[in-house]
């Protein structure tokens, strides 16, 4: 998994051996091992509660881990924090904002905090509000900012002096869909300037279309890691999607598939689709064939690489929204 | 704008940035409570507990209870200035437990944990900040006497002093609500234990009344009660009869206060989760 040439060829952001948080008996993180190879957007994947958030939260010495050991941009974790801390920058998962202060107040507290003059500090907070769309809320309360706004202002807020590294926990949950592509434009643009980002999400869309390489992580393990084409490989070639004109015809239509293909059928959590594995073109031919034979009438049918749903699916035997809702999980 | 442009506005403020020299401690700190005042402007509310409250118990004690206990009202005002001063400043200190809690929870404390500044900082200014407002509270308190009629022997300087010394105990009482506001959960359960910790610690004490008519052994702890032995030393300096020990006293206990719990703050503080 991490013999491919990107790791040995590159510095890396992070190097990371058995790392173990405990929480009571509760093994959060359990044996975490990492290369992050500098210059990528890395994506940890996995449902809330599996320790996504509490292995960031030691990377960003938060948490001292109860086992193991990492180099954060060739800084011991352990042995040199305030290093570490010079060459990252952390934006939580809960805004880590102010919100009883305005967008330039909060901008102005980190720029003086790094040791910036009162001036100058005022001279980069008004630039970062303008570069990132929010100079028109410069005076208002972080309060009555949008969630996308909070976000961008947070990003910011860690861009004072841009970090080597830049920890983004959930960057996107719950936000709507034009903030999301902003936050994901300002993920790529950070990316060009030669910044390391290490994200957590609990979207598959977002690792796939963001991250360079992915660790799955469920339980406090690392089930899978890869580029997202090697971890769609992993599970198999090809998927089989059909989308149902009429929704109620899915039972019939999993009953007729699954005998057509000799595989299981799996309903998605779209009430109309269905999604079945299968080897070829050939097995595609007869399934369309079986539908149509008993005039079930299909909106859409394709073959392609299984979305990275179907391969968590694959990897935890389990859909990746399964624990989604488990509210104040110690994620 | 097209997004190409903003793009490029984007990536040009992102360039390699000259990193000043690191802050030192006291820069940091001073700056963390130049954000705990900035607050103020948007939540005025949080001046309530230093104004309205000293105004409020003044007044209450004073005319409700001060003819009763010392004769006449003016002349129980001479009694309780000082204490009532002291026991503003002192309640006032659970605010400190109270905002850090608040302020925990919605994790703009794990930004400021990741910044390379010296770590106790953060709490270190939101207690100088709160300094601040416990000046506000004591001049409130002050001025309402000197209008109601507390006629102070001690001169300008010693009223001062008194004041100051009530400011050091406080600013040293407030690290065992940095402890109980990084324990719990929730700030309301801050206020609550708090608040249980501090109704017998400021009541049994010679705050109100002389402890001459009280049972031995509880005179005996209200006696030493530090809060009674800051009462006895402002009540000293503003009568002009400065009580040495006293102040001493109150000195050697703001001291252990620092040093047990500032540790043990920044114990909680560091392994938070």
């Amino acid at each position: 998994m991490n013999n491919d040439l990107d790791t040995h060829n590159q510095p890396l952001a992070i190097k990371a051996t058995g790392l173990v948080k405990r929480f009571g008996k509760h093994r959060a993180v359990d044996g975490i091992d990492l290369a992050i190879p500098q210059g990528i957007v890395y994506g940890f994947l996995g449902p809330n509660g599996a320790g996504k958030t509490t292995t960031m939260k030691m990377l960003a010495t938060l948490l001292k881990p109860d086992e193991g050991s990492a180099q954060v941009m060739g800084h011991d974790l352990l042995k040199e924090p305030d290093a570490v801390r010079t060459r990252v920058s952390l934006t939580g998962q809960f805004a880590s904002v102010d919100e009883d202060l305005n967008g330039i107040e909060n901008l102005i507290l980190i720029a003086r905090l790094m040791g910036y003059s009162s001036r100058i500090a005022k001279k980069r907070a008004s630039e970062l509000l303008d570069a990132f769309g929010l100079q028109d809320a410069a005076k208002r309360q972080v309060k009555k900012y949008s969630g996308g706004m909070r976000r961008r202002l947070d990003i910011a807020a860690s861009m004072i002096i841009r970090p080597d590294l830049l920890f983004l926990d959930e960057p996107t949950t719950g936000l709507d869909p034009r903030s999301r592509n902003q936050i994901w434009d300002i993920v790529r643009a950070l990316v060009t300037t030669g910044t390391t980002v290490l994200l957590t999400t609990q979207y598959l869309d977002e690792a796939d279309q963001l991250a360079d390489r992915i660790a799955v992580i469920d339980h406090g393990k690392i089930i899978a890691e890869g580029t997202s084409g090697e971890l769609k490989a992993s599970v198999g070639s090809g998927v089989l999607h059909v989308r149902l004109l009429d929704p109620s015809t899915r039972a019939q239509a999993q009953q007729l598939l699954s005998d057509a293909l000799g595989t299981p059928v799996r309903l998605s959590s779209d009430p109309a689709a269905l999604a079945a594995q299968l080897a070829g073109t050939k097995a595609a031919s007869k399934a369309l064939a079986a539908l149509d034979a008993n005039q079930i009438e299909v909106s859409e049918f394709s073959l392609g690489q299984p979305s990275l749903d179907e391969v968590f699916l694959t990897l935890t035997g389990k859909p990746a929204e399964n624990e989604e809702q488990k509210e104040g999980a110690k994620s | 704008m097209s997004e190409e442009q903003s793009m490029a506005k984007m990536r040009a403020a992102l360039v390699e940035q000259e990193r000043p020299p690191r802050p030192n401690g006291i820069a940091t700190s001073l700056t963390f409570a130049w954000r705990a005042l900035l607050k103020i402007k948007y939540v005025p509310e949080q001046l309530l507990d230093v104004t309205f409250f000293p105004v409020m118990f003044t007044l209450m004690f004073t005319y409700l209870f001060g003819g009763a206990l010392a004769g006449s009202t003016s002349q129980y005002l001479q009694f309780l200035i000082p204490g009532i001063l002291v026991q503003t400043v002192v309640f006032t200190t659970v605010y400190t437990g109270v905002s850090l809690n608040d302020d925990i929870s919605k994790g703009t404390f794990d930004r400021f944990r990741s910044l390379p500044i010296w770590s106790p900082s953060p709490l270190v200014g939101a207690l100088i900040a709160d300094t601040v407002r416990y000046t506000i509270a004591s001049i409130i308190v002050i001025v309402l006497g000197l209008i109601l009629g507390f006629r102070p022997a001690g001169t300008i300087l010693e009223i001062i002093a008194g004041i100051i010394l009530v400011l050091i105990f406080a600013f040293s009482l407030s690290w065992i609500f940095t402890v109980i506001g990084l324990i719990l959960q929730t700030s309301k359960a801050v206020m609550g234990i708090s608040m249980t910790l501090l109704f017998p610690v400021t009541f049994a004490s010679n705050i109100f009344v002389d402890p001459a008519t009280m049972p031995g052994w509880l005179r005996a702890t209200v006696n030493a009660n530090p809060v009674s032995m800051l009462t006895t030393a402002v009540r000293g300096l503003m009568g002009g009869r400065v009580a040495f020990t006293e102040i001493i006293w109150v000195l050697i206990a703001s001291a252990v206060l620092i040093l047990i719990f500032s540790p043990i703050t920044m114990y909680l503080y560091r392994n938070k989760r």
